[in-house]
């Protein structure tokens, strides 16, 4: 048994796998603020007719622009829509674009980051001035290229922005896998007989991928602030989807009269990017 | 008379998450004015914490519970930062520990030399530029005018020092601060650094709290001791007292742990075998200068090991002992020269042949916290060089892995942890575990016991020579620290700057070294006034 | 160094070169024609002899090879092709439209940084622990908030709940109150959360402990030791900055209706006028490359670690 007395090294709790019930009395207050927010849009998206009586697109006759009250708790629009029904079914336009748009940087961008840094020389040249010249462009106006390419439409929306995040994943993940390759527990895998192929999936992939899943929940909350955008532009889904930059940018109509228009949505996504940001910071805060 | 410092009953807690730790737990000395203390200890003893709470710099998250801290009879110890910037610097100062992060890096070494007169307010611009270059030419850092316009990167690590220790002693304080001032330093730097000190503080009669783990600096340069454990003090006294005569079983673990040349050499058996496990002739290496001519870190190094003994690579920082490792290794191709590993050399094979080969000797790192995938359990890292051969069925690799962590004595039930949740000493040990689990010939060491705590080293050298006995291995051994290698070495070549100008058995070579620089390295290696205890004091277990 | 310079301006102009091959096919080859769609309108009644006549005259029925070479030669020379649908040059459109939209950016730039500096410097001075959390949240908050959508609320409450700025007429200064304001905050957002976390690591520096241990108070050691060293390396992010500052004026002066290169870029878009939009594309391309290549050159000349020699000549 030995008897170090070095305590530099340890910390008492690190070691030890904690149990759920743990965790969870151990998530921050506002960590679990963030995770509730995203669980219950996720649920507006899969399932808006549990949160709302009202219909998404049809509206009420006579009860137009009404200001928030207990029937409606964030008022009605111009022709009489409930705007928090509009919120909840507009969730799932978001929601979905994000999930593409991060899906499409996520895959493209990491296969790009992992090849050009497993790979010194011309590979990592080609890859990394093509992700260079993406970033020189700023990422609305590449946006707007694509949609010109391909269309507007919430699903052209949702590619237009992944391909801003594509040159962002691959960034970070070359720089994740040069760190991993440069450490000595990665030359110590090789000495032992390690093959390329053994050392990128037994350390380089697993240490890596943390602080590329931190980028991912960062990017789906940039990628929904970006979808609202150009949702507002009128580049996405075009009238009456309920997608929440569509809400704001026709609330904007109403300014003087019916301030809830514009001012619901734009919280909603606000809190939903937020969330996205706090989440991301948990993980990368697990990183080796 | 009143004490220059005076501790008394100092507890000290950080706080963590909601629950306060206690580091310190009521420690009481005294510093007399001129006079030199040894803080000594090994990590975690409180060491460091103590002297930041005399500076009032402990971290944000540090408390003094209670106990007092006096200076000329004035407890600081809860006084507000704005009260003690008055006396930092001018009453009391410091020599930090790392002086190649201790310099602001965009600043000139003579405007943060001039800084600490600024604050305080001594004199006008001119007075305290003649100062700074009076200041730079007594720690030898001439010619003065030159160096005040120099940056911090422009300078060596010493040359660094000596400039912390210029600002240290600018306003004539009445006590300094060092804190491990020469862990970070080559052991010929190192004397002159301490010489330097020792110098400045007689000529202006200032007293030092010295904090250091090393007892052979402590032995050298202090007046009193405090040997520090976890926070608790274990003795104190007058340091020839404390050494010859230990009170406490703590300081004579620490005094016979500690590696000294005074020491008896352990009887070593002469090796059975007449043949070379390894062998290298002529080896060079060149590095690429862009635009220039190659660099020569390497330049015909040849040295043969015996099978089943020990051969130590010895040298400073600059070397070339880590570009040596790495070609032995075969992580570098040698522009010149043969490396011969039982019968094979190693600079003719390429790609697979290479990975195959590698199977025979393997490599222990200096940072069992780099070393270690941090992802990885216990399990998976010692079992993961098994997985790159010939395949073995699960239930066999699970036995080996099993007998490699009994070999270097850790429990089963740590199999499953991370190397996170281990000390410096036990990942040493998962790492020399998944050195042998491939049962090599040749094991490299890279200054595999530098990192850790006396006690701790000396658990690994004996467990290193415990495997060396039961499995026939050879060691290559580097470091650059001479008394640990005379414990384990059998054979010895001595590196400066890239040339081998010393080599050959030990005892030739430590008694009656072919080079000045040998005879400068061995000199310089602190504890020579350190008595030798008769016999170790407790036995250790492996 | 001039190895260094060398290889480096080459590097820009790679990435350049990729730019405008990239923009140019997926602008002016892949997309539907742009004449087209104009002049193919039944509205128009033109006979395809009259269609190819129009195409011949804007070069579109030439090879691809040859049309690339074209715009490469007529980019070079300052002429970014004619927009299609406003029927005047691009460089024309440009020179009008782009002073109102620099005008705001750096309006908007300057306001950023002094937000960012204040936020970075009351976060670091302030005592109170509630008050130093609030302030280095806000960067997370500023950067989560959608730009049109503060645009709008800042109207909503400034001018219609206060009545402070005028929406009818407003005078010049007070025109650009808002849209300032507006571009201002999403923007100081990335920049203050880079120069907090810098300088909370150069506060974790050994050298500041020696510092502080001269006697240095906790202002003093912020401006003569932190500062520098934490602002250092936020100019590596001003070429991205750059970019941000453009898409942003771009959506504010839609909420405002401004005109500059906003309203510009969105009848481009609608109207699929590539040239227009292919312009914008490179001349931005052609700043974000710039300013990066400035702050690279540049870095060695203000860390006297990485240039002395730079520094000296």
């Amino acid at each position: 048994m030995s008897s170090d007395t070095d305590l530099a090294g340890v910390d008492a709790g690190a070691g030890a796998r904690l149990s759920w019930p743990r965790r969870l009395k151990r998530l921050s207050p506002s960590l679990a603020l963030a995770w509730a927010v995203v669980a219950i849009v996720l649920l507006w998206a899969a399932l808006p007719q549990l949160f709302t009586g009202y219909s998404g697109t049809e509206g009420v006759p006579g009860e137009q622009l009404q200001a928030p009250s207990a029937e409606h708790v964030l008022g009605t629009d111009g022709l009489g829509r409930d705007v928090y029904a509009r919120i909840v079914y507009g969730a799932r336009y978001s929601l979905a674009g994000a999930f593409v748009a991060v899906t499409v940087g996520l895959l493209i961008g990491t296969l790009l980051g992992l090849v050009a840094g497993s790979r010194d020389g011309w590979a990592d040249a080609v890859i990394m001035r093509l992700v260079d010249s993406l970033l020189a462009v700023p990422s609305l106006l590449l946006s707007l290229s694509i949609i010109v390419l391909l269309g507007f439409g919430t699903i052209n929306v949702a590619i237009a922005v992944g391909a801003v995040a594509v040159a962002r994943f691959a960034r970070l993940a070359r720089s994740e896998v040069m760190r991993v390759r440069r450490s000595e527990y990665v030359e110590a895998a090789f000495g032992s007989g390690g093959t390329f192929r053994s050392v990128l999936f037994r350390h380089i992939l697993p240490n890596s991928l943390t602080s590329v899943i931190a980028l991912a929940a960062l990017q789906f909350g940039s990628a929904i602030l970006s979808i609202s955008t150009l949702g507002f532009l009128g580049y996405g889904a075009p009238p009456p989807t309920p997608e929440w930059g569509l809400l704001i940018a026709e609330g904007r109509n109403y300014l003087s009269r019916a301030w809830w228009l514009t001012a619901a949505p734009g919280f909603v996504v606000v809190l939903v990017v937020l969330s996205a940001d706090r989440i991301s910071k948990a993980i990368q805060k697990t990183a080796p | 008379m009143t004490s220059l410092l005076d501790i008394d009953d100092l507890a000290i807690a950080y706080k963590t998450g909601d629950h306060e730790q206690r580091v310190v737990h009521g420690v009481s000395f005294k510093v007399e004015p001129g006079e030199v203390v040894a803080l000594v200890g090994e990590s975690g003893s409180g060491k460091t914490t103590t002297a930041q709470a005399v500076l009032g710099l402990l971290a944000a998250n540090g408390r003094v519970e209670r106990g007092a801290i006096r200076l000329n009879g004035t407890d600081v110890s809860r006084w507000s930062q704005k009260r003690f910037d008055a006396i930092r610097g001018s009453v009391v100062s410091l020599i930090p520990q790392d002086p190649g992060s201790s310099l602001n890096p965009v600043r000139t070494i003579g405007a943060q030399l001039a800084e600490v007169m600024q604050i305080h307010k001594r004199g006008d611009r001119k007075t305290i530029e003649a100062r700074v270059l009076d200041l730079l030419t007594r720690v030898g850092l001439t010619p003065a005018e030159m160096r005040a316009k120099q940056y911090p990167h422009e300078l060596s690590g010493g040359m660094k020092q000596r400039v912390l220790i210029a600002i240290a002693v600018a306003l004539n304080p009445a006590l300094i601060v060092a804190d491990e001032p020469t862990s970070a330093l080559d052991v010929t730097v190192q004397r002159r650094i301490l010489d330097l000190i020792d110098e400045l503080r007689r000529e202006n009669g200032t007293a030092v709290l010295l904090v250091t783990h090393d007892l052979g600096v402590a032995a050298d340069r202090a007046d009193r001791l405090v040997v520090l454990q976890g926070g608790r003090i274990q003795e104190q006294g007058p340091v020839k007292e404390v050494l010859a005569s230990p009170r406490s079983a703590y300081t004579r673990r620490l005094l016979s742990d500690a590696p000294s040349l005074a020491k008896a050499r352990p009887e070593r058996p002469t090796p059975s075998a007449v043949d070379f496990a390894i062998e290298v002739q002529g080896l060079t290496q060149d590095f690429p200068v862009a635009g220039g001519a190659p660099f020569r870190a390497l330049d015909g190094v040849s040295f043969k090991v015996r099978r089943g003994t020990t051969h130590a690579i010895v040298g400073e920082s600059g070397s070339g002992k880590t570009t040596a490792v790495r070609s032995v290794v075969g992580f570098l191709k040698p522009t010149a020269g043969r490396i011969v590993i039982d019968g094979v050399d190693l600079t003719t094979l390429k790609g697979e042949a290479l990975r195959r080969f590698r199977k025979h000797i393997q490599l222990v790192y200096q940072n069992p916290y780099g070393s270690l995938d941090p992802k990885q359990t216990v399990q998976k890292i010692i079992e993961e060089p098994l997985l790159n051969f010939e395949p073995i069925a699960a239930a066999d690799r699970a036995r080996k892995v099993r007998d490699m962590m009994r070999r270097v004595g850790l429990p089963e039930s740590f199999l499953d942890r991370h190397p996170r949740a281990l000390s410096g000493g036990q990942r040493q040990r998962v790492a020399i575990a998944r050195a042998l689990v491939l049962d090599p010939r040749v094991l490299v060491l890279d200054e595999a016991v530098s990192a850790l705590d006396v006690t701790v080293q000396a658990q690994i050298l004996a467990l290193l020579d415990e495997l060396q006995k039961a499995l026939g291995l050879t060691y290559l051994f580097v470091s650059h620290d001479l008394a640990v290698v005379q414990q384990i070495s059998d054979t010895v070549s001595v590196m400066h700057k890239g040339r081998q100008v010393d080599g050959g058995p030990i005892d030739k070579v430590f008694v009656r070294p072919d080079s000045d620089y040998t005879r400068e390295l061995i000199d310089a290696i602190p504890g020579r006034t350190m008595p030798v205890l008769a016999s170790p004091a407790i036995s250790l277990q492996g | 160094m001039t190895r260094y310079l060398l290889g480096r301006v080459g590097q820009a102009l790679v990435v350049l070169a990729i730019t405008f091959t990239a923009a140019f096919l997926l602008l002016q080859v892949l997309p539907g024609d742009a004449i087209m769609i104009k002049f193919m309108s039944p509205e128009m009644a033109l006979t395809p002899a009259q269609i190819a006549e129009i195409r011949a005259s804007y070069g579109a029925d030439l090879p691809l090879w040859q049309r690339y070479l074209t715009t490469v030669g007529n980019f070079l020379t300052g002429n970014f092709g004619y927009s299609i649908q406003a029927g005047v040059p691009v460089s024309q459109q440009l020179a009008t439209n782009l002073p109102p939209t620099l005008l705001l950016a750096s309006l908007a730039f300057v306001a950023a940084v002094v937000l960012t500096i204040v936020l970075a410097a009351l976060s670091n001075l302030t005592g109170m622990g509630w008050l130093r959390a609030g302030l280095q949240s806000l960067p997370s908050l500023f950067i989560s908030v959608p730009v049109f959508w503060l645009g709008i609320m800042l109207i909503q409450v400034f001018s219609f709940q206060l009545g402070l700025v005028s929406v009818i007429s407003p005078g010049p200064v007070e025109k650009l109150i808002l849209p300032v304001a507006t571009l201002a905050i999403p923007i100081s957002a990335p920049l203050a959360q880079i120069l907090m976390r810098n300088i909370d690591e150069v506060l974790t520096q050994p050298f500041v402990a020696v510092a502080r241990s001269k006697g240095a108070s906790r202002s003093w050691v912020l401006w003569k030791h932190v500062a520098r060293n934490a602002v250092l390396p936020t100019l590596t992010i001003a070429g991205v900055l750059f970019g941000e500052l453009l898409a942003g004026a771009v959506v504010t002066e839609a909420v405002y209706g401004l005109s500059g290169l906003g309203g510009l870029t969105y009848q481009a878009v609608g109207n699929h006028d590539t040239a227009v939009l292919q312009a914008i594309v490179v001349i931005s391309a052609v700043a974000f490359v710039t300013i990066n290549l400035i702050v690279d050159l540049l870095y060695p000349v203000l860390d006297p670690r990485l240039g002395r020699k730079v520094a000296a000549t």
